[in-house]
């Protein structure tokens, strides 16, 4: 029943192709969004569809390779690949494209897109503090708003914009509910198909469709009967993961390990983020909120150390991946506070550094598969490794 | 005690270690190209040596790249807790194991019980590796294991290159301006020493410190490693078979 569920997340992508060619027959248009600090209440405030872009699969990496320096960040090769090779729907399909200056090797591929499409580049303070960072990013929302008024002919009036706030809390609301079902033991989803929920809900043309559907979805989960057993339970955290790109946890559960909860991009990192409608102007209370995310871009980050300290405890992890994608600095960097958190905690910590490719599975695995060993070894009475069959 | 077989799939040398009662049995052949068939001979060999039948043995263990290929064993476990219960084994009190084999390098940090406590692994590239002294080897027209004893560690030649394509170039380089033979594989060793203390140092090195792997019986990367590491480290007898006796071990307590 869970598996029905999910696969009706799996068919959003293809759902939401359909429905923009049908849309924008009649003249709507299409935003599309590369990462989670772009304001989306905006677009949805103006009668346009906010959808996610491709980046996190490893085929049109090596077409992106011809243009883009090799050791660069898999995601950002993926996210040209598809563009250029017109192979993601959603990118062929936008008016507008929204890209953050999350890092340097993001902001300078933006460069190179202008040349397929238009793109509106936010500049990103580097920290959340008040004052001039705070403000430089109401400015960059502000900016953002005149751009797809004027270029997409979109009306964007607070009172919308507040409705659209409304709609994306209540989306949150609800995608941390049922991430949060997993801190029952045995956790109610694998992480596979967590992340295959949580992501596909990025794809969707309808906001209000996809609270309904994981309204429905909860009611099941919650009252779904566990099995007793449960494998280690691991937390992953680090650079953004999606379908495609979720080598390891995949491996990390058919090692038999369970991937509980994600606080990278697609998991929590977002999920307790909610626009506070106290302020005045909707614009400030946006930029409150987005400011926040704990992306490793920003420095320092000490938001990011205690959501993962939190989490650790709520979800009584046993174990923590830390997964950075090759070249990616500053995830690879802070790699250093989430190895003394998970000290601190007295918990077995696991950095990983690979890229999308399925080159090094098998050395993935002998590192996962020894840190399962270990947690295995923690709880004492099991029998050392895995059975053959 | 039951007897308990540990087989060792390495990406380079097979190893497998039978133990029975107080006698211990051990065998090690060329991997080749079938980690599978590699395996199977080990057993074959353990029961040859030892004049036991198959129905004989009560468990058996499998480690080692080639762990999923190897169809004979009850059970499979990754060579990092099988390395640190073999090294618990053979050198009590060790807390740290420098692991060098075919394709990897590791650092384990073990506790009394042989319990890993954290450990470190080389990323997708050969640099500090069996590999990387193989090609390097190939490249100067000798035996891997002839280097340990070529080394000419007071004719030093640095080795910049961590990257063993790179390293093959720059070798070829130093060999036209007419360097030492010694002096480059004493470089070469000193790169391996270098890259495999970082990682070290990156964990915490706590003494006693242990080396295995095949590696382990260069001299040439002892003598680098202990310089590196700036402590001494026990490379023990039966260095390319910890895994083997660990995987043995475990498969020993099982019963």
């Amino acid at each position: 029943m869970t598996k029905e569920m999910v696969d009706t997340f799996a068919d959003i992508r293809a759902q939401t192709v359909e429905k923009l060619l049908e849309l924008r027959k009649d003249g709507t248009k299409v935003v599309g969004i590369y990462c989670t600090f772009c304001p989306q209440e905006l677009v949805i405030a103006g009668g346009a569809i906010p959808v996610g872009l491709c980046g996190t699969k490893d085929e049109p990496i090596s077409t992106a390779e011809e243009v883009l320096p090799r050791n660069l960040c898999p995601l950002i090769k993926s996210s040209y690949g598809f563009a250029v090779t017109d192979t993601c729907p959603f990118f062929s399909l936008s008016d507008l494209v929204v890209g953050e200056t999350t890092c340097d090797g993001k902001k300078k591929m933006f460069e190179i897109m202008q040349e397929l499409k238009p793109i509106h580049v936010m500049q990103l303070p580097h920290t959340e503090k008040e004052g001039a960072s705070l403000d430089m990013w109401v400015d960059e929302i502000r900016k953002l708003r005149t751009r797809m008024e004027q270029d997409l002919g979109l009306e964007i009036n607070d009172a919308d914009i507040w409705k659209a706030i409304e709609l994306v809390n209540e989306e949150k609301k609800m995608l941390k509910e049922i991430s949060d079902l997993n801190q029952s033991d045995p956790p109610v989803m694998t992480g596979l198909d967590l992340l295959t929920v949580v992501w596909s809900a990025g794809f969707s043309y309808d906001k209000a469709e996809v609270v309904e559907k994981l309204k429905a979805m909860k009611d099941e989960l919650s009252q779904k009967k566990l099995k007793q057993t449960s494998g280690p339970r691991i937390i992953l955290t680090g650079c953004p993961v999606g379908l495609g790109s979720e080598k390891v946890i995949r491996i990390t559960e058919e090692l038999g390990g369970h991937v509980v909860a994600m606080e990278n991009c697609t998991g929590y990192k977002t999920l307790e983020l909610l626009t506070d409608t106290r302020y005045e102007d909707p614009i400030v209370a946006l930029a409150h909120k987005y400011v926040q995310i704990p992306c490793s871009c920003m420095s320092p980050n000490p938001y990011r150390m205690d959501l993962v300290g939190r989490m650790l405890d709520e979800f009584r992890a046993e174990g923590i991946i830390d997964l950075t994608w090759q070249a990616c600095h500053t995830y690879n960097i802070e790699a250093y506070d989430i190895k003394k958190l998970a000290e601190k905690k007295g918990l077995p910590y696991l950095q990983l550094e690979t890229d999308y490719s399925s080159s090094d599975e098998e050395s993935l695995k002998v590192r996962i598969e020894s840190m399962l060993e270990m947690i295995n070894d923690d709880r004492g009475g099991n029998r050392p490794g895995l059975r053959c069959c | 005690m039951m007897i308990a077989v540990g087989i060792d799939l390495g990406s380079v040398a097979a190893k497998g270690v039978l133990l029975n009662g107080k006698d211990i049995y051990k065998t090690v052949i060329p991997t080749g190209w079938s980690p599978r068939d590699a395996g199977r001979k080990l057993l074959n060999d353990l029961l040859q040596q030892s004049g036991l039948t198959r129905s004989q043995l009560g468990g058996i263990v499998v480690t080692g790249y080639g762990r999923v290929a190897f169809d004979q064993a009850d059970r499979k476990v990754t060579e990092i807790s099988c390395h640190a219960r073999g090294v618990a084994h053979l050198l009590p009190g060790a807390n740290t194991i420098v692991d060098i084999g075919g394709q990897d390098s590791k650092v384990i940090r073990i506790n009394e019980h042989g319990k890993v406590l954290d450990f470190a692994m080389n990323d997708k590239c050969a640099a500090g590796t069996g590999r990387f002294l193989q090609v390097m080897a190939n490249t100067l027209g000798m035996d891997v294991g002839q280097l340990g004893e070529l080394e000419a560690p007071g004719e030093h030649v640095t080795v910049n290159s961590m990257c063993t394509v790179f390293a093959e170039s720059e070798i070829i380089g130093l060999l036209a301006r007419g360097m030492s033979t010694g002096g480059i594989i004493a470089g070469l060793h000193q790169s391996v020493g270098k890259r495999v203390a970082s990682m070290a140092r990156r964990l915490g090195v706590k003494e006693i410190v242990a080396f295995t792997g095949g590696v382990a019986l260069n001299q040439g990367v002892e003598r680098a490693l202990v310089q590196e590491l700036g402590c001494p480290v026990v490379v023990l007898e039966d260095c390319q078979f910890t895994g083997a006796l660990g995987a043995a071990l475990t498969a020993a307590q099982e019963s």
